[in-house]
């Protein structure tokens, strides 16, 4: 990089779409801080609370990050939540009461969700159907697969699948001096599990995908322009097709993990998971029209409603509906600035 | 045949459903030079360069480039790049949300040996092309951080960059300042020194004087001729784009009745509205038709537009009936008794999917507001009378829109106006693209209704049917009103005044 170049840069400042992320990173900070010295009685100030969030999103992290993809390209992937319903249901009425080995039961999970992001993507980019409904035809068709599986609720348990149970419930300690010593004089050690390992990995893949691969720009370009990205040669339609493939496959992912954390499969489980996914993404930046976001605001962003969820149950007096509320209101919040930053950019023209 | 020859086009003809866009149309590119491409709306120009870029499929004729072998046929715009030829559009086809290096080199990004984008090689490649072509900006920018022309130029230069023999620029300066144009004709005398031949559409009569070398006039989708610039007045070449053979419509007396003592209906002083039209006055008085005239681009819509408020005015006052007139919307100019016809009608003016009933009534009903419904009975009996005054050619009142054919759409928008009974009733190109019967009944009730009191402004792109029409004329040139004629106006000096500039 030439000194011209960084001068230019530093004389422009940070553009617009960096602000945001830097607005919602540092909202994610100040929210933090604060709970930390509301509630420092409670324990919010524990490494572990903050383990807790990567912990308790690790599926949403995975999924966030398919969504994006998919909103990059201007679409948007409302299967998700019923997708993941049908991964647990696989996993728990395999395990639970077929008694199947883990290994081919995630094998067969990611394959379906291979296979569902496929016909969407094919529905999508191919027929040029509106993606919206595209993929309620998904969301319904999962959820009412998961019901034609099983109806009742199965838990996966020790029995059923030990090698599964014992993945679940693996700790993976960090260095002792970040832990505290309880009431009762006991060190407790922080710990993480797999799952957040999982959703890392995804998050870090994803982010240089969009960064480093020809596929990854292409989503970006098929966003800003259809129309301009064909005429410069990109096929537009593979890429919406790939997308959507991507989109499920991280879903089936996050299924995995949502799975290991609940270990159980119902009809009922992740209602609405897409729209905490799609909140997540426009909280961390990406536009619904397409060609502006990354995983990294993606995953602050699900950090942030995680956040404000924790912060209502340690309240413990607060309606958990409230934090619905607090992030009705942030969404609004972001989408009015991004507007805002997108008139002041026309009126500066 | 000269060996610096790089396209010739012969014969090219090109036929939509009902209209003949290209008649045995020719062209010819030379290796670096630039050629502009000039006609009238519905001459053909876009036609003509879609067949060469594949963006449509011909149905006869040859085209030939210097290096290939036999007749080319392009079925994409793709095919057309691989062998050379590369568009530019007015609307910049590129994505404004990347960097300038990346829309340099999307698609074709060179790459680290483990498959990875190499960023830093494609702005450093970048920054080398942008530096050849002396043009000064940060390539790691997002390209919607830069205007129009700049815009525009990074797709001149990934054009190039793929080794472009043919570059054709549509329309590119129709958005720009006088210095990004200056800019612009900058780079295109670079390339034309590399030997790139350039086709330049335009509609800016002081542009191709400056920058090209050769033009090609195309009217009614056939080629007219080919000039030199050096050796073409400016007088001639209008003369060429409007051509001079179409008296063949039925004669109307040419007295546009004459209105000089009628009262003042409007007055606008002083409108402009940025980057289309500067400030401008206008006047019509009672009765009166007046015609603006000017070549295709030169502002002729974009005045009525701003007086109608379509485009609000940013600038200046409007007076209708003497009374200030405030325009927000043109909800507001539609309750002060205005009426404007479009002359993108596809676009601007027509509901297909409604029935000619419903278009009929749609401008009455919201002027009455939409909690007034007009009964049925009378909505019948308004569209009845309008289908048979201007003798609407439809199966009945209640077919779709979109089964008429163009020119009884035509007839249905003007219905639609007239019976909201207006007293100042703006025509955009009303006769454009139908059939030579239709245009004089057009006329005629042109001058019917002014003869009852009605105020008409009328834009054609034809002289003609305006000097049978109007008795006044507005000049437009470049996105300014230059000047008004009246008394006695014939096609000579119409078409000086359109001109201007040097003259015979």
């Amino acid at each position: 990089m030439s000194g011209k170049d960084q001068l230019d840069r530093a004389k422009r400042g940070i553009d617009s779409n960096t602000l945001l992320l830097f607005i919602t990173i540092a909202l994610f900070v100040v929210m933090y801080a604060v709970g930390c010295i509301v509630y420092s009685g409670k324990g919010f100030a524990h490494v572990q609370t903050f383990l807790n969030l990567f912990i308790t999103n690790a599926g949403l992290i995975c999924v966030a990050c398919g969504m994006t993809c998919v909103m990059l390209t201007g679409g948007i992937d409302i299967s998700v939540g019923s997708l993941i319903a049908m991964d647990c249901m696989i996993l728990a009425y395999g395990m639970g009461v077929k008694g199947y080995p883990s290994i081919p039961l995630l094998v067969f999970v990611l394959t379906v969700g291979i296979v569902f992001g496929f016909v969407q993507g094919f529905l999508v980019g191919y027929l040029q159907i509106q993606p919206f409904i595209v993929t309620m035809a998904g969301l319904f068709f999962a959820r009412g697969m998961t019901a034609v599986i099983c109806t009742d609720q199965i838990s996966i348990t020790e029995k059923a699948n030990p090698t599964f149970y014992a993945w679940a419930n693996a700790k993976i300690y960090l260095p002792a001096f970040l832990g505290y010593t309880n009431n009762r004089g006991k060190v407790q050690i922080p710990f993480i599990r797999p799952t957040v390992i999982i959703a890392l990995v995804t998050v870090v893949v994803i982010f240089l995908l969009l960064k480093y691969t020809k596929f990854g720009r292409a989503l970006y370009a098929v966003g800003g322009n259809e129309t301009s990205a064909a005429m410069m040669g990109l096929n537009v339609k593979r890429t919406k097709l790939m997308a959507y493939v991507l989109s499920s496959f991280l879903c089936s992912i996050g299924g995995i993990c949502y799975c290991l954390n609940t270990m159980s499969g119902s009809v009922q489980q992740a209602k609405g998971f897409e729209m905490d996914a799609i909140a997540s993404a426009v909280i961390g930046g990406t536009l619904l029209t397409g060609g502006v976001g990354n995983v990294i605001g993606s995953l602050f962003g699900v950090q942030i409603t995680g956040t404000i969820h924790t912060l209502v149950t340690t309240n413990g007096k607060l309606l958990s509906s409230w934090a619905n509320i607090a992030t009705a209101a942030l969404l609004c919040f972001f989408i009015v600035l991004q507007s805002v930053f997108a008139y002041v950019k026309n009126r500066s023209k | 045949m000269e060996e610096q020859i790089l396209i010739t086009m012969r014969d090219i003809t090109k036929t939509f459903p009902g209209v003949v866009a290209l008649d045995h149309a020719q062209l010819t590119l030379r290796k670096g030079e630039i050629h502009a491409l000039m006609g009238e709306n519905g001459a053909g120009k876009s036609t003509i360069i879609k067949c060469l870029t594949g963006v449509y499929e011909r149905d006869a004729g040859e085209i030939h480039m210097a290096g290939i072998e036999g007749n080319i046929f392009n079925h994409s715009t793709q095919e057309a790049q691989k062998i050379g030829i590369a568009t530019v559009y007015q609307e910049v086809n590129l994505c404004p949300n990347l960097s300038v290096a990346e829309n340099l080199f999307i698609g074709r990004e060179p790459r680290t040996k483990l498959g990875m984008v190499d960023w830093k090689v494609m702005n450093r490649k970048a920054r080398k092309i942008m530096d050849d072509l002396k043009i000064r900006l940060d390539v790691t920018n997002i390209l919607e951080n830069y205007s129009l022309a700049i815009q525009q130029m990074v797709a001149i230069a990934r054009a190039v960059d793929m080794d472009c023999k043919v570059l054709i620029l549509d329309e590119p300066t129709s958005s720009l300042d006088d210095t990004e144009v200056a800019k612009l004709f900058h780079l295109m005398r670079g390339l034309k020194k590399k030997g790139v031949g350039i086709l330049f559409v335009t509609h800016f009569l002081e542009q191709v004087y400056e920058v090209c070398d050769r033009i090609t006039v195309m009217r009614n989708g056939k080629f007219v001729n080919e000039y030199d610039v050096a050796e073409l007045p400016r007088m001639q070449l209008v003369a060429a784009m409007l051509g001079k053979d179409f008296d063949d419509l039925a004669t109307i007396k040419p007295e546009g009745a004459s209105a000089a003592g009628g009262e003042l209906v409007v007055e606008a002083r002083n409108l402009s509205h940025k980057g289309t039209i500067k400030p401008f006055d206008f006047e019509i008085r009672k009765g009166e038709v007046v015609g603006v005239t000017g070549l295709l681009g030169s502002g002729r819509s974009e005045m009525v537009r701003c007086i109608y408020g379509v485009d609000r005015a940013q600038t200046g006052t409007e007076k209708m009936h003497g009374k200030d007139l405030k325009i927000n919307a043109p909800i507001d100019s539609i309750k002060a008794g205005m009426g404007f016809l479009p002359d993108d009608r596809k676009a601007d003016g027509c509901f297909a999917e409604l029935s000619v009933r419903e278009n009929i009534i749609l401008a009455l009903q919201a002027r009455q507001g939409l909690f007034h419904t007009l009964p049925m009975a009378k909505q019948n009996e308004l569209a009845d009378q309008f289908i048979d005054l201007l003798q609407i050619k439809t199966p009945s009142r209640e077919t779709p829109l979109s089964q008429l054919s163009g020119g009884n759409q035509q007839k249905v928008i003007l219905a639609r106006w007239l019976c909201t009974h207006p007293d100042f009733l703006i025509l955009d190109e009303p006769t454009r693209g139908i059939d030579i019967g239709t245009k004089t009944e057009f006329q005629r009730l042109v001058l019917k209704f002014a003869s009852e009191g009605m105020s008409i402004v009328f834009i054609s792109s034809e002289i003609d049917e305006m000097l049978r029409t109007c008795s006044r004329m507005c000049v437009m040139r470049d996105g300014a009103k230059v000047g008004e004629i009246d008394g006695e106006m014939t096609q000579e000096s119409v078409m000086a005044a359109i001109a201007g500039g040097e003259q015979q």
